[in-house]
């Protein structure tokens, strides 16, 4: 049934509304530009100078010309380590390859040498569990001194740590997941085993090296004068060592290389659902800003969301009529058949209830599930708490928790308290969760969360027989209503990998595709739920 | 009518001429060699008889082959196009004695204009005004050397059997007078069989201006003149009519010379009288000569088709098959101007060499009359002639009809071989030809400037590095990324010259090095090669693909033993020019003989071992030396 949008593109509410979305657009824009621009124009130029390409042209020439380019973390560790380490100094990314959907990743040698800071490890480590979950074979480009040395205790002892990397590349190996290294710089000490963990590996001669210890450790522990291409130069490993596989003449070569390997890595997709020939939205994408309030506050019908993201703009809606706060319904997204859960207000009993039934049925029918999160919570209160709403909720949860559909998930808004576990939040581990810039995430709002502390402490004060004026309340809750505002705020998010990236809301539809078409690499596992409490 | 007649030749008049056959209900033969076996000619006729290998002695001028094919086919007539056996009258002596028709003229009329001295002789006597010059039977050097200063020089020395600008000579000076005489007797034996000249005047500003005429054996009308001074060399270049700056009494005297000239010898068909006239100071009736008659349809008949609407090759099928003379001199329409140029598979920036190759693309605007032999994906070989088309605009008046011709070379697409299709451009460009001042030495004049290949502009380059990595310039979600988009390298090649191109993929489409946002220009990509055409200019872009160039590096400086083993012969010398792959030495280890061969091309600097040496693993057997950048 095709959706009807009751939006005015002229109106001045419209206009209002696109212009405080492009607004907070313009922000993330100039951090992932920030991001992109790595270590800077000088550290670009001695990377140049050494005859070595630009660490994104590096990806864009490994990837089919014009295929789309999906980024993971485009803005991580923004705002961290004082800004020291632009997109974590690694770039990671689904694409394209030889007609294969690959995910990439790139360290940034501009960036401190294209060292792992802890976010650096934690964006590799998330490329990998992408690639691991949706079964991309994984191409890394190498280029990196290895750990941060001033960060190690945050990079290297942990289980999510560096070591993570070289378990990951041998788990995946073990799953038929193809591993390709290509050396285009330094692989010094455990980074060294990036390449010799991997199932094919290529390296530029006289420019990438692999050692567990470069010249000047190797002095010092055993004096012994070498230098880095004897030690481990390209010659070496294809010649003596056996350590890589390919000889390329420069980084144009290598990258020929690892497309050449790639399309004579014999995989087919799997067969996981029934396609349709895909067909534009009949209302624009692009108006996305136009029908969404810029204030989260402001309640709206999410179906004008539905409208701008799926074929034809058309929703089997499911259940219409019952817990009407949660919409839930089929449709296709290029062709791609996809059960849409969205919030439309605040989550009841129905509305939970609903919602467990709903990823019930797309489970048993194998359709990935999309969430449109934009949710303040569960409804409170003791009418609420008396029917069981937790009961209720849980039921939710647990469907989504262990429904083996892939799950996308995009915060189109609010995403606060429980709210964010039945809606697919990041612990539900969905294959791909994408964040839009006027989006916020925290246990509560900030106002809430301020005034819980304050009720707190006018109790305690007013126990002692003191008074507590409004000023001096509000000048209380100051300091916690900025910092919710500060920390939920997307790029604080972002930076910190709660996601997979901020996203420009009018690529929305295009995101979920790409996103689908990568999850669908995987074949579809058979759900078993858990106990539903009933 | 004929119900039936077969074409001895091929390529674009093989074509040409079955149209109109076709067009008129009569039933085609083609001929073949081996070579055209696939040949344009040969799909489009009804029925094709094999007549032998490629070498034309050994196929096109095969006359007995042909006719024997013809009597094979039932074929009532042969149509003999130009060049070949269209100008040989044993040819149409075996043709008729076979009882079949020559479309053409008698084999008398042919014979009297064919030896170029007693056809001037004849028209002499027939009131024809011919060019001051000796065509005599003497053939003393001395006593031609006489000829000339009679003449006076500049003089032009011209092989008697000659044709096509073959074994021609100008002079300049009394001195090269012996010289330039071996020399055009030496190309008339060759060429020929016959080494006999002929000496005339040199006109300082010669114009070739020919009258087309149409006789029926004993009368004959003309249907104007055509104007063919754009010359190379003697090759006719583009051809027009009217002639520029043609008067009406001018036409009227040409006309009528020419017309006395076909009905002096009893002429039968279409044939072409060459005048040459003397374009210094306007055209004048006291100022035109004869210089021969070509008793064939002339390749640029279209010309005169186009300005007149007669189909030249009807009425020859017509007056062939008896019919007589389809219309009266003061009927024949002049209506506006036409144009031809002759596209030619050649390298004009080098000295006009034939080139060759397939034609991976081809197409000529709808605009414009194209008399062509070859299609798209046929292959131009060194065995023919290697003209691919004949381009052929009509306009109201000369302006218009050049501005035509000019956008059809412009829209013409070739790939896949060298063209002068910039070079006929230019010629449309050039403002003395605009202005209509032709004369014959035009081209010769400003040759460098008019075979200058304008370089790609940025935005071909452009066209040429989207579309070698096969992006469609901003359709469906190409270049989708989710912030900064992305920037590819690719790296061609174009006159030898690589260049790397930066890409960046816009969603609003494509940015190359500094041109932003690219339009692409219409463009032809076949395998690896990219050719873009920009004006009249197809720039031809090879792209690198980085696994074969790294493929065709240098592999190292020296060799060493593979393994170990026994060094059992050496094949080179320290100092010898190797080039790489060749087989230098032979080590014979585990009961095996390995070949070692030259790592790259240079110089061998030294030898490390002698036959019969026991070498280890690794031990360098031959240096090269170094290379030097």
């Amino acid at each position: 049934m095709k959706l009807t949008s009751q939006a005015l593109p002229g109106s001045e509410q419209f206009r209002a509304n696109t212009a405080a979305h492009e607004a907070a657009l313009a922000q993330v824009a100039e951090a992932a530009a920030l991001a992109a621009a790595g270590g800077g124009p000088k550290a670009l130029e001695r990377h140049v100078s050494r005859g070595k390409m630009p660490p994104r042209e590096r990806v864009a020439n490994l990837l089919d010309p014009g295929a789309p380019f999906l980024e993971v973390g485009a803005t991580a560790a923004h705002g961290l380590y004082d800004n020291a380490a632009p997109c974590a100094g690694v770039i990671a990314g689904i694409g394209q390859v030889s007609g294969r959907t690959c995910m990439v990743v790139c360290n940034d040698a501009t960036v401190k040498g294209g060292t792992y800071y802890p976010m650096t490890v934690k964006k590799h480590l998330r490329a990998q569990e992408i690639a691991a979950e949706n079964n991309l074979p994984c191409i890394y480009l190498v280029d990196s001194g290895g750990a941060n040395l001033p960060n190690q205790d945050e990079v290297f002892p942990d289980r999510d740590h560096f070591g993570r990397i070289f378990y990951n590349q041998a788990r995946m190996s073990a799953a038929g997941i193809p591993q390709i290294a290509v050396v285009m710089g330094s692989c010094t000490a455990g980074g060294a085993y990036v390449p010799a963990m991997s199932d094919v590996t290529i390296i530029v001669k006289e420019q990438g090296t692999i050692f567990l210890a470069g010249p000047p450790l190797v002095k010092a522990a055993t004096g012994e004068v070498v230098t880095a291409e004897d030690l481990g130069g390209g010659d070496v490993h294809t010649r003596l060592s056996g350590v890589a596989d390919y000889l390329a003449e420069d980084d144009a070569h290598a990258l020929a290389l690892a497309r050449q390997a790639v399309a004579g890595l014999n995989r087919t997709e799997p067969a996981t659902v029934e396609w349709q020939s895909p067909e534009p939205p009949a209302y624009d994408p692009a108006e996305i800003f136009g029908v969404v309030p810029a204030d989260l506050r402001t309640p709206y019908d999410i179906r004008e969301v539905i409208a701008r993201l799926v074929d034809g703009s058309r929703f089997d809606e499911f259940k219409a009529r019952f817990g009407t706060t949660l919409v839930t319904g089929f449709a296709h997204v290029e062709g791609c058949p996809v059960g849409i859960i969205a919030n439309n207000g605040v989550l009841f009993s129905e509305a939970a209830q609903k919602g467990a039934h709903f990823v019930e049925l797309c489970s048993q029918r194998g359709i990935p599930l999309v969430f449109l999160q934009n949710i303040t919570g569960f409804m409170v209160g003791r009418k609420y708490e008396n029917e069981g709403i937790a009961r209720h909720g849980a039921k939710m949860v647990t469907a989504v928790a262990c429904t083996n559909v892939p799950k996308i998930t995009m915060l189109v808004g609010g995403s606060f308290g429980a709210g964010n576990y039945g809606m697919s939040g990041r612990a539900y581990q969905p294959r791909f969760l994408w964040t839009w810039p006027n989006s916020r995430i925290s246990v509560m709002g900030g106002e809430q969360a301020a005034g819980v502390l304050a009720t707190v402490r006018r109790d305690g004060i007013e126990r002692k027989g003191g008074t507590w004026s409004a000023d001096e309340e509000a000048a209380f809750k100051a300091p916690t209503i900025q910092m919710f505002e500060e920390q939920s705020h997307p790029l604080y998010a972002s930076a910190r990998l709660w996601d997979d990236g901020i996203i420009d809301p009018r690529k929305s539809r295009d995101v979920l595709a790409l996103s689908l078409r990568a999850s669908l690499q995987a074949p579809i596992k058979e759900t078993r739920f858990g106990v539903f409490r009933m | 009518m004929f119900r039936k007649i077969l074409i001895a030749n091929r390529g674009e008049i093989a074509c040409r001429v079955m149209e109109t056959a076709a067009r008129m209900g009569v039933r085609t033969i083609a001929v073949y060699s081996d070579a055209d076996a696939q040949a344009k000619h040969v799909a489009m006729a009804d029925e094709a008889v094999h007549i032998g290998p490629p070498p034309v002695a050994d196929s096109y001028l095969k006359g007995d082959r042909i006719i024997q094919a013809a009597l094979d086919t039932g074929a009532e007539a042969i149509h003999p196009g130009y060049g070949f056996l269209s100008e040989n009258p044993d040819f149409v002596d075996a043709v008729e004695a076979a009882g079949l028709t020559f479309i053409g003229p008698s084999a008398d009329a042919i014979r009297a204009m064919g030896l170029k001295d007693a056809a001037k002789k004849l028209m002499e006597q027939a009131g024809v005004p011919v060019v001051p010059g000796y065509h005599g039977a003497e053939q003393d050097p001395a006593f031609l050397a006489a000829e000339a200063d009679k003449i006076g020089y500049p003089v032009l020395i011209k092989a008697r059997a000659g044709g096509g600008g073959k074994g021609m000579r100008k002079v300049d000076d009394p001195k090269d007078f012996m010289s330039m005489l071996e020399g055009a007797q030496r190309e008339g034996q060759a060429s020929f069989g016959d080494p006999a000249v002929l000496i005339e005047k040199w006109i300082t500003t010669p114009r070739h201006i020919e009258v087309q005429v149409f006789g029926d054996g004993t009368r004959a009308i003309h249907l104007n003149e055509r104007d063919c001074s754009l010359q190379r060399r003697h090759q006719k270049v583009i051809e027009e009519a009217p002639a520029p700056g043609m008067t009406l009494e001018m036409r009227t005297a040409m006309g009528d010379a020419a017309v006395k000239a076909a009905e002096a010898i009893g002429y039968s068909g279409a044939g072409t009288i060459e005048f040459i006239v003397d374009g210094g100071d306007g055209l004048h009736p006291d100022k035109f000569w004869f210089m021969e008659m070509n008793t064939r349809l002339q390749v640029e008949h279209p010309v005169t088709e186009a300005i007149t609407g007669i189909d030249l090759v009807e009425w020859q099928l017509r007056v062939a098959s008896g019919e007589p003379l389809p219309m009266a001199q003061e009927d024949v329409p002049l209506i506006g101007h036409a144009f031809e140029a002759r596209l030619y598979a050649e390298d004009a920036a080098r000295g006009f060499l034939p080139a060759t190759g397939t034609l991976t693309h081809l197409s000529f605007p709808d605009v414009a009359r194209a008399d062509s032999g070859i299609r798209a994906g046929d292959t131009i070989t060194p065995h023919y002639d290697p003209m691919i088309a004949k381009i052929i605009t009509h306009g109201p008046n000369r302006d218009a009809a050049l501005g035509a011709l000019l956008k059809a070379l412009e829209d013409t697409r070739v790939a896949g071989s060298l063209t002068n299709l910039p070079f006929l451009a230019a010629l449309c460009r050039h403002d003395g030809f605009r202005r209509g001042e032709v004369d014959t030495g035009l081209i010769g004049r400003d040759q460098d400037a008019l075979t200058a290949l304008p370089a790609p502009s940025p935005q071909a380059r452009a066209t040429a590095a989207i579309a070698a990595l096969g992006l469609t310039n901003g359709k469906g979600r190409q270049g989708f990324t989710l912030w900064q988009p992305l920037t590819h390298s690719v790296t061609l090649t174009h006159d030898e010259t690589p260049h790397t191109a930066r890409v960046t993929i816009h969603p609003d489409g494509v940015e190359v090095d500094d041109v932003s946002r690219a339009k692409q220009l219409d463009h032809a990509v076949s395998g690896d090669r990219i050719t873009v055409f920009e004006g009249a200019t197809p720039h031809v872009f090879t792209r690198v693909d980085p696994l074969t160039a790294a493929a065709d590096a240098t592999g190292g400086d020296s060799i060493t033993a593979p393994m170990p083993g026994l060094v059992k012969l050496v094949m080179t010398t320290e100092g010898a020019q190797v080039t790489k792959g060749d087989a230098l030495m032979v080590l014979e280890a585990m009961k095996m003989e390995h070949t070692l061969t030259a790592p790259r091309d240079g110089v061998v600097a030294t030898l490390g071992a002698a036959p019969g040496t026991q070498v280890s693993d690794g031990d360098i057997l031959l240096t090269l030396e170094p290379e030097t950048p």
